[in-house]
């Protein structure tokens, strides 16, 4: 059912036998990512031969992608002694450990008959002087940012043992306009901010874009009909359709791990918010909590086993578990302040969320029995944690006083490692792809 | 602004314009909240749009995450009530709003608690439920926009607005 994400590059990729050497047990260079304060590695990534500009293009992004991640330390082409000119062969690690660099990319792209794009690369450990990947990989030159992405997630997981997460899109809500008549539209773009589009023309509020686990899909809420509720995008398509007939305002929604249902608040006529499922097959809805309360925000664990929410049933908003069936609901979060916007980690380890307190707002992290909470950072306004699908990063939206709007942030489980996301306009609530398929 | 410069040669009709005006900027700032408060008692239409969002007031506040009808908001209420009984033909849909802090989600359905409990409030001063709907924006719309409390307690509000027949 779910296949590789690299078969869908239009064309298939191979993994090359030939260019892969004899790997050792264990290579010299490597990350830990658990430690708790992390040197970013210093690597070489060279620009990839080409006839025209494409290989450095691929090169740049593969850089870019490494740098973000707070792990890795590029180094500047203007230090490399070695030209590479035949990526073929054994490169002169000396030349690279004198500068410290101890990872190497190099590679090539070639135009193939029929236009499309071949891509070699190969990581070196250059203190073992030795190779740790070779890979080439087919595409179409429309799909070159997917090929570095892809490229950049090779390198990440054979050095730090986890999967990468370049290969990814962001959903997220446009702001534009004036704060007390804002227009929002869905957007979607590349993890890096690239490939930049709309979904949605902004005559409707849109709030809460969340991705499909398993399709080109997403669930989010829409003022459009007047009854504020939630619907599904085909995102390739642009079909809508609403989820389920219910007679109040429905929203938060979420997928389940399978992509089979979604998750979602239904308001009740006395005021108070209840959590639902709807079978996206049968139709079939499951209310899960019934308490007079606001009960919102579900998130599935990745086994669909337990559901995450927020609810004020004890007063003030706090952050509980329940079984998938609703039962056994029972309240994790116990400091001080408000919680909400859990989030499940795609890991399963971890819990994201949303903080108040001291008129601040904190993005932190909790396990899921609510011990070890941790805030990764806090400020003015900032809420909506999404997690990268290797369950290393976060991205959430912050907005500063007097900064007239909210911006795109990624941070790392170490809270060391702070990003900006560049947009057009004002962003606020993110969700993050799976890895493509 | 146009139909100022046309109709300045009568002072009726630009007193009229003043409180229209007037309530146009109340969905704004919020203060003042009534006609009586800035002194232009009666100068709008019985049983029309003006006189309610002016003259009686067509808005409460709530506390910080509260959905309690304050003091304050139950004698507005009760005024909106009594007016709502006088015109009966208006359908009405109640507004729920919350400030900008708190997160989007749980907002949402503070606005709509916020907008069950106005409702319900009007509803046992004899308004018919069957006239009134409610929905909630959460955050989406506020009307006082700067990053402190003066804002704030501003956006922490239900509307009631009238829709059709009526005048």
């Amino acid at each position: 059912m779910r296949r590789s994400h690299r078969t869908l590059l239009t064309l298939c990729a191979l993994f090359a036998a030939f260019l892969t050497a004899s790997l050792p047990a264990r290579a010299l260079v490597e990350i830990d990512v658990n430690k708790g304060v992390v040197e970013p590695l210093p690597i070489a990534v060279t620009e990839f031969l080409s006839a025209d500009g494409m290989g450095a293009q691929i090169a740049a992004v593969v850089e870019a992608d490494l740098r973000r991640s707070g792990l890795f330390a590029p180094i500047d082409k203007a230090a490399f002694i070695e030209k590479i000119s035949n990526p073929d062969v054994a490169p002169r690690f000396e030349d690279w450990r004198v500068i410290n660099a101890q990872a190497l990319v190099t590679g090539r792209v070639t135009q193939e008959s029929g236009g499309r794009l071949r891509a070699e690369f190969r990581l070196w450990d250059t203190f073992a002087g030795q190779q740790l990947v070779g890979e080439q990989f087919f595409a179409t030159p429309a799909n070159w940012r997917r090929v570095a992405h892809i490229i950049a997630d090779t390198i990440y997981e054979r050095l730090t043992g986890e999967k990468g997460y370049f290969d990814t899109r962001i959903v997220y809500i446009d702001e534009s306009g004036p704060r007390d008549r804002r227009v929002k539209r869905l957007a979607i773009m590349d993890q890096d901010g690239a490939n930049h589009r709309f979904l949605s023309d902004g005559r409707a509020i849109v709030l809460t874009p969340r991705f499909s686990p398993t399709r080109q899909e997403i669930t989010y809420m829409s003022y459009e009909s007047g009854q504020p509720q939630v619907y599904l995008l085909q995102i390739e398509t642009g079909q809508r359709e609403l989820v389920g007939n219910f007679p109040g305002m429905t929203f938060a929604p979420r997928f389940s791990p399978d992509g089979q249902k979604v998750i979602m608040s239904l308001l009740r006529d006395d005021g108070n918010s209840n959590i639902f499922t709807m079978d996206l097959r049968s139709r079939n809805t499951t209310r899960l909590t019934s308490s007079n309360s606001i009960d919102t925000s579900p998130s599935y664990a990745p086994d669909g086993q337990q559901i995450v929410f927020t609810s004020d049933r004890g007063g003030r908003p706090q952050i509980y578990v329940m079984n998938a069936d609703g039962s056994d609901p029972r309240r994790i979060s116990f400091g001080n302040g408000n919680y909400s916007t859990p989030v499940w980690s795609p890991r399963g380890d971890l819990i994201a969320f949303t903080k108040q307190s001291g008129g601040e707002f904190s993005i932190g992290v909790m396990r899921t029995d609510g011990s070890q909470e941790r805030i990764l950072t806090t400020g003015f306004l900032q809420e909506g944690p999404t997690w990268a699908p290797n369950g290393r990063v976060l991205m959430f939206f912050r907005q500063q006083a007097g900064s007239g709007g909210p911006q795109l942030h990624t941070i790392d489980l170490t809270g060391r490692n702070e990003q900006r996301i560049d947009t057009p306009n004002f962003a606020s609530d993110p969700a993050w792809s799976p890895l493509l398929e | 602004m146009r139909r100022i410069a046309a109709l300045t040669r009568s002072p009726m009709a630009v007193a009229l314009v003043a409180s229209l005006a007037l309530a146009g900027c109340a969905s704004k700032q919020s203060v003042p909240n009534t006609a009586a408060e800035i002194g232009l008692d009666g100068a709008a239409t019985p049983g029309s749009r003006q006189e309610f969002t002016v003259k009686i007031g067509d808005r409460v506040f709530f506390d910080t995450d509260s959905s309690v009808i304050r003091a304050d908001a139950q004698a507005t209420l009760a005024r909106q009530a009594q007016w709502l009984r006088q015109y009966p033909s208006y359908s009405i849909t109640i507004e729920g709003h919350a400030d900008e802090r708190g997160t989007r989600e749980y907002n949402l359905a503070l606005g709509a608690r916020r907008a069950a409990a106005t409702r319900d409030f009007l509803v046992s001063q004899g308004v018919q439920a069957t006239r009134m709907k409610t929905i909630s924006y959460g955050k989406e719309r506020p009307v006082a926009v700067c990053d402190d409390i003066s804002c704030w307690s501003q956006n922490r509000r239900a509307v009631t607005v009238l829709n059709g027949a009526g005048s």
